[in-house]
């Protein structure tokens, strides 16, 4: 039984087949990689997990109850974050307010209205977010606006924004691009630590040495399709993933 | 003290004192003089600016916080109007029902436009709400007439029940009062050549600003105000937060309509008369314009707005060609003239002309306002001092401080 189980979904844009009878298993605890070229539906995929997209047919069950027809914050509160591809931050705001709010959401759920006490009065609550910057390396900079951030620390800020709710799911668009090689490898280091709260993740990428160091099961998407999945080992020497994802070139 | 941070408080603090002895700021110049034109402090101007200001504050708990523009909030302040002056015309001449009863329906009309119009963002809100808006006046002056009574507006009767009260009956209408303090009343202060009045209309419209605005620091530095200002930044993120927009958006709104509707209700506390024209559209562009001009997102900004807005219209729309000849009067008379000819688009009925102008000016090179204004100096002044270190490093964003 895995955390996440996803079952014959469909999506049509137009014409164009972006999901075709796509089936996902995810084990609780696993960092399950999701591969594939340009354009072959991974986004979109992600999209209909958040409630972002309602997928036209299909199944999609997460710690045993459906995800369809939930509201985006309601899926969150189940307990599902996502990281997206390009970063969703809260611009205006400095990096502390960022993530001290999805702390209350979590904390208060989706539409506690309080305005009577003060932000500045929640010790725990900044607390919490602060440490959560601290891990991600961006403590020193918490005062700052967050749309000030290159796009590397924006990417980090989300991905403290989801973390710091503690989610059993978390989702990851192309969590390091746009970062610098050595910013790769903190996040890496970063979400191999969390690997040990025990986190299933979800992680799209492109970047190969990312998902060899982290995932522990990869599907292979391409044309809205899963065509390969399995341990890192035998996808490195699938010759249907060489073909479709890499034009045969070797990983 | 009051659970307001140091620098919140002392902001309260400067607000309180300036609302307190506004009778003496507001009138700098002595009785007689040249520059008395300019004097603001007699009760009905004084009652506009605060009651002007809790206009704006409210408007400004939802535009300057969540980013929506609603072009409608002067329906709020004429459904509280005209709740108000039934309450003197039923229950009682004390203000106290009309004001609480005000706010009531304005909350209710407010919920009902919120829910409908918050269902579209940026400009097609801002249409639903002039469209209710606007439909509200159409309607006050038609269908509606047995309760607003139409184009002569709602007034007070001298056979109106006022059932908690029992009349004197001397063939006069009653005055409104606060538990027997007459709103028109107070007293003068003669210093020399200056005149000073203090008008008890005035001090308890001050007093429910202080109110109003103390309510307004602690909702700005509340979560729910942490959410507001998120959901205007990234209504996507807030979402996939686990934060649900809808419900803060109608509480603003909803917070918002009724600040209008309390000072509807405290309009017809200081003179009991409503009158459909206080729902135009105009109305409610002219609390956008006050809060744009003194800094949407600030907290003492559309206080300040609401102030600027209300000077130029009584003050300069009483400047005419005859004052202006008195000014240049000691010029040889072709300048005299043709002074007086280029300054007259701009003064008297052209005060809009000004205003209109400043506001463009506000806008393009002030974006944050009046306040924009105040801190910018604060930061050359500081420059100046030599004492360079936060002022100028700090970045030029309006903070919601002040
Ligand atoms: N909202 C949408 N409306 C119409 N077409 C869409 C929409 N979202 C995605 N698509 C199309 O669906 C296909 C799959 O897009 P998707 O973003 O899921 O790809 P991806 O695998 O994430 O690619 P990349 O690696 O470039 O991020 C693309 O052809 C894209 O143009
Ligand atoms: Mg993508």
């Amino acid at each position: 039984m895995g955390i996440l189980e996803v079952k014959g979904v469909n999506k049509r844009f137009g014409g164009l087949k972006a999901l075709d009878e796509v089936n996902l298993n995810v084990e609780a605890g696993a960092v399950h990689a999701i591969i594939g070229p340009n354009g072959a539906g991974k986004s979109t995929f992600l999209n209909c997990l958040v409630g972002r997209l309602e997928p036209d047919t299909g199944t999609v069950d997460f710690d045993g109850s459906s995800l369809l027809n939930l509201e985006p914050h309601e899926i969150n509160q189940l307990g599902v974050s996502r990281v997206f591809q390009t970063p969703e931050i809260f611009g205006d705001l400095d990096l502390l307010e960022n993530v001290m709010i999805p702390t209350l959401a979590r904390r208060d759920g989706p539409i506690k209205l309080d305005a009577w006490s003060r932000v500045d009065h929640l010790v725990e609550v900044r607390e919490r977010a602060e440490e959560q910057l601290q891990d991600v390396g961006l403590f020193e900079k918490r005062d700052m606006t967050a749309s000030s951030l290159s796009r590397g620390d924006k990417r980090r800020l989300e991905l403290a924004m989801c973390l710091v709710q503690d989610p059993k799911l978390l989702l990851l668009d192309e969590p390091t691009a746009g970062m610098s090689r050595a910013d790769t490898n903190n996040t890496i280091d970063l979400l191999k630590k969390i690997g040990e709260r025990g986190i299933t993740k979800i992680v799209i990428e492109h970047d190969m040495h990312v998902v060899f160091s982290l995932a522990n099961k990869i599907s292979v998407m391409a044309q809205g399709t899963v065509i390969a999945e399995g341990k890192p080992e035998d996808i490195k020497g699938d010759p249907r993933v060489q073909e479709a994802y890499l034009g045969g070139a070797h990983l | 003290m009051l659970g307001l941070n140091s620098k919140d408080k002392t902001l309260f603090l400067i607000v309180l004192a300036l609302t307190m002895f506004a009778p003496f700021l507001l009138n700098p110049f002595p009785e007689g003089s040249e520059l008395a034109q300019f004097n603001a402090g007699y009760p009905d101007l004084m009652q506009r600016f605060v009651i002007f200001g809790i206009f704006a504050i409210g408007f400004n708990i939802l535009f300057g916080l969540t980013g929506y523009l609603s072009f409608g909030h002067a329906a709020f302040l004429g459904v509280g109007s005209y709740a108000g002056v039934w309450m003197l015309k039923l229950l009682t001449m004390n203000v106290v029902p009309a004001i609480i009863v005000s706010v009531i329906f304005a909350g209710l009309f407010s919920a009902v436009v919120g829910y409908i119009s918050l269902r579209r963002s940026g400009i097609y809100f801002s249409i639903l709400t002039l469209a209710f808006a606007q439909m509200s006046f159409a309607l006050a002056y038609s269908v509606l007439t047995p309760i607003t009574n139409g184009e002569t507006g709602l007034q007070l009767a001298l056979n109106d029940p006022r059932i908690l009260d029992f009349d004197a009956a001397d063939g006069s209408l009653p005055a409104t009062n606060f538990f027997g303090i007459e709103m028109r009343d107070g007293f003068e202060l003669a210093l020399g050549p200056w005149l000073f009045t203090f008008n008890f209309g005035y001090y308890l419209c001050a007093v429910v600003m202080l109110i109003a605005f103390y309510i307004s620091i602690r909702i700005f530095r509340s979560p729910f105000g942490l959410m507001l200002r998120a959901l205007k930044t990234n209504q996507q993120r807030m979402r996939f937060t686990g934060k649900n927009p809808k419900p803060h958006t109608l509480a603003a709104f909803i917070i918002s309509g009724m600040y209008a509707g309390l000072a509807g209700g405290l309009m017809v506390a200081m003179d009991p008369l409503a009158g459909a024209e206080r729902m135009q559209w105009t109305a409610s562009g002219e609390v956008v314009l006050m809060t744009i001009l003194g800094g949407a997102g600030t907290l003492i900004g559309p206080v300040l707005g609401a102030g600027v807005i209300k000077y130029f219209e009584n003050i300069f729309s009483k400047i005419n060609d005859n004052v202006l000849y008195n000014w240049f009067s000691f010029l040889p008379d072709g300048m005299q003239d043709a002074f007086v000819f280029m300054i007259h688009p701009f003064i008297g009925k052209g005060w809009h002309l000004t205003l209109g102008i400043m506001f463009m000016l506000v806008v393009i090179f002030l974006p944050g306002g009046v306040v924009e204004g105040g801190q910018r100096l604060k930061r050359l002044f500081r420059r100046r001092g030599g004492s360079d270190s936060a002022g100028g490093a700090s970045s030029a964003k309006v903070h919601p401080a002040e």
